[in-house]
């Protein structure tokens, strides 16, 4: 079943599942704490899609560089994000990654590469482009990751990126995660091709189909595509086919909008890799899951705590952070 | 002092900003040949990984100036067309403009984008004579319209040194002008108005290719004996209020004379802030001349009947004293 063309020793196959079932839980515990207001907004969860940030994420170093999306704290996590200043964030605490600003679709850790989570489909795909850019220009093998959708990958600004990535051979990789949707519309009415990869011959450069749903197919075709790129190779559009358990955003099910049968959930849900993934290590003797399992609550219930007693920015706060540069009586205040 | 055209003002600060910084990059379409002008020469001198011609994806390669400059970066962004703006929206409001914020304050974004050729230079037609820098200072931009060749250079080297992203707007009718521009090195401030002719009966503040507009005209009402003094905020965000209030505080009368539309315009913005802050030294209302709220007509008898003219703000001006003193 599991795909292995790139070796993974024992550590790297379970910090592959530690990563997923952190991404799985941390999610779950994302709508305990919406549906108990104590978060604020709309976040929209990654539940189902695990194993492609996962295995993206894996095969990349702490310097290279990922754009993510509304979707994004998958990706987020699998990038090293710290799970305390996560939640923070989505409560909209002083120690959140972003002081308060931003919220679930907008965590960034520059620190560690990850250049934001962005609220507008396909709009990470240029930034990536030009961190790789950057990249080239100083000489580092630094390469650069945009995930998007399969909604995102109909959006003129995506397009005009891979363009841009294939003409400049720049180190990048576009992630395009198709999980069937874009919120209610299937991408099958949404897109006259069956796999968005082949989109890739229209850019002159590789693409490839993988299954989205096995970590280590994930992880094998990022390492080869990452390879490619830091080898001065050019771009590559990974297609990750998936598929999301829950709604586009939580509060979907509490409104009652249908778009999938229950037939479908239930044919995509025997293939969860935080299913077949442990059971594989299991059956693998590489290691017992469940202390894996319990390893990550611990963290988990650490992170929320930690959010809980954060306290509130001060009001005032809103104001500051606008320009690096800043000047008297800017930003202007409404009243 | 030499004299040198306005345009090879703006080339001369990019060619010393890209001799200071070899992170300063150049990004736009058909900037290699140079079809307008600022960056002639500079593939010669720095190489093709400094100078970047793009395909036509304004939004594309907008955003990639933002992960360049995220990454460390210091790119110039120069659209062809003042209407590119419009194209590359989201790129530019959206993301360049409002991530520092939302990150957090995380990182700078120091991307200068430079509009050479903005506002109208007839018969250009509505998708080619856009002013638009209101909607990017309504977003938080900060934005430049320098008005002289001096100005000019001082200005687009001072964005370029920005930490933060600066749209500087060099308008057409200014590109050939030409002015004396110091040979040393000097930038200027963003936040810094000049008055550039002082009066005592009334003040106009003139945006961009307009000052010389006004100064033509303060030098027709003085034959008439009327005193206008001319303010140049020079940089629209930061507004440097002070030089503006005091001018109005002097002389009691002040007229907006700028080339964006009128509702929401900036002088709509103007005029608010003197009205909030120098009401008691108001002697008439604040007079606004700007654009007709219509994209910019074709023919050349319709164009000039909607753009803010000399002569249409010579009898403004007569007007708001005589009203004023009768």
């Amino acid at each position: 079943m599991m795909r292995v063309d790139v070796r993974l020793d024992r550590d790297g196959l379970i910090t592959l599942y530690r990563t997923m079932r952190l991404i799985r839980r941390f999610e779950e515990r994302v709508v305990e704490l919406v549906n108990r207001d104590e978060i604020p907004g709309v976040t929209h969860e990654y539940v189902g899609q695990e194993a492609v940030a996962t295995g993206v994420c894996h095969a990349l170093r702490p310097d290279d560089v990922i754009t993510s999306t509304h979707r994004g704290h998958g990706h987020i996590l699998a990038k090293g994000g710290d799970p305390r200043r996560m939640i923070a964030e989505l409560m909209g605490k002083a120690a959140g990654y972003n002081r308060g600003r931003g919220g679930s679709m907008h965590i960034a850790d520059l620190s560690l590469g990850i250049f934001g989570a962005n609220g507008i489909v396909g709009a990470g795909a240029p930034i990536a482009c030009g961190a790789a850019l950057a990249a080239k220009l100083e000489k580092t093998d630094r390469v650069a990751v945009a995930f998007f959708g399969d909604g995102g990958m109909n959006q003129g600004v995506v397009h005009e990126a891979l363009n841009l990535a294939a003409i400049w051979k720049l180190p990048v990789l576009f992630v395009c995660e198709n999980n069937g949707y874009a919120i209610s519309a299937p991408i099958s009415q949404m897109a006259a091709v069956e796999r968005l990869a082949v989109r890739a011959v229209g850019y002159g450069m590789p693409g490839e189909s993988v299954d989205g749903m096995d970590v280590l197919a994930v992880y094998g075709a990022t390492t080869h595509a990452v390879e490619r790129a830091r080898g001065g190779g050019g771009p590559t559009l990974l297609e990750c086919r998936t598929y999301r358990f829950v709604g586009h955003f939580t509060a979907e099910k509490a409104r009652g909008i249908k778009y999938r049968t229950d037939d479908e959930i239930a044919e995509w849900r025997t293939r969860d890799p935080l299913e077949t993934y442990p059971a594989w290590l299991k059956q693998e003797g590489i290691c017992d899951p469940a202390q894996v399992d319990a390893e990550v609550e611990a963290r988990l219930e650490e992170a929320v705590a930690f959010a809980r007693q954060s306290p509130f920015p001060a009001p005032e706060e809103a104001l500051d952070g606008m320009y690096a540069v800043p000047y008297p009586g800017l930003p202007a205040r409404g009243w | 002092m030499r004299e040198i055209r306005y345009l090879e003002a703006l080339s001369e600060a990019l060619r010393e900003e890209m001799r200071r910084d070899p992170k300063v990059i150049v990004v736009g379409e058909d900037v290699r040949h140079s079809l307008r002008g600022v960056t002639k020469g500079l593939l010669d001198e720095f190489g093709p990984d400094r100078i970047y011609d793009t395909p036509i994806s304004e939004a594309g390669f907008t955003g990639l100036a933002t992960g360049a400059a995220m990454a460390g970066m210091r790119p110039v962004v120069e659209y062809q067309i003042n209407a590119l703006i419009f194209v590359a929206f989201d790129q530019l409001v959206d993301q360049a403009q409002k991530l520092r914020y939302m990150m957090g304050g995380q990182g700078r974004i120091p991307v200068t984008y430079l509009v050479p050729a903005s506002g109208a230079r007839r018969g250009l037609a509505g998708q080619h004579s856009d002013h638009p820098y209101p909607l990017l200072i309504h977003m938080g931009m900060k934005v430049v319209v320098p008005s002289t060749p001096r100005d000019a250079k001082g200005l687009f080297k001072a964005a370029i040194r920005e930490d933060d992203p600066v749209v500087v707007f060099a308008p057409a009718a200014l590109l050939p002008v030409k002015g004396p521009v110091p040979e040393e090195e000097y930038t200027i401030p963003l936040g810094q108005g000049e008055v550039k002719r002082e009066g005592s009966d009334l003040t106009i503040v003139a945006v961009g290719p307009l000052v010389p507009e006004a100064l033509k005209c303060a030098e027709l009402l003085a034959a008439e004996g009327i005193s206008a003094e001319v303010v140049d905020p020079r940089s629209l965000l930061p507004l440097d209020r002070d030089t503006i209030l005091a001018s109005v505080r002097k002389t009691g009368r002040v007229l907006l004379f700028d080339d964006s539309n009128r509702s929401c315009g900036y002088a709509a913005e103007l005029a608010a802030v003197i009205a909030e802050e120098a009401w008691a030294s108001l002697q008439a209302p604040i007079r606004r001349l700007t654009r007709a709220d219509v994209p910019v007509p074709f023919s050349p008898p319709l164009e000039a009947y909607v753009l803010p003219s000399r002569d249409r703000l010579l009898a403004e001006c007569r007007q708001l004293l005589a009203a004023s003193r009768a």
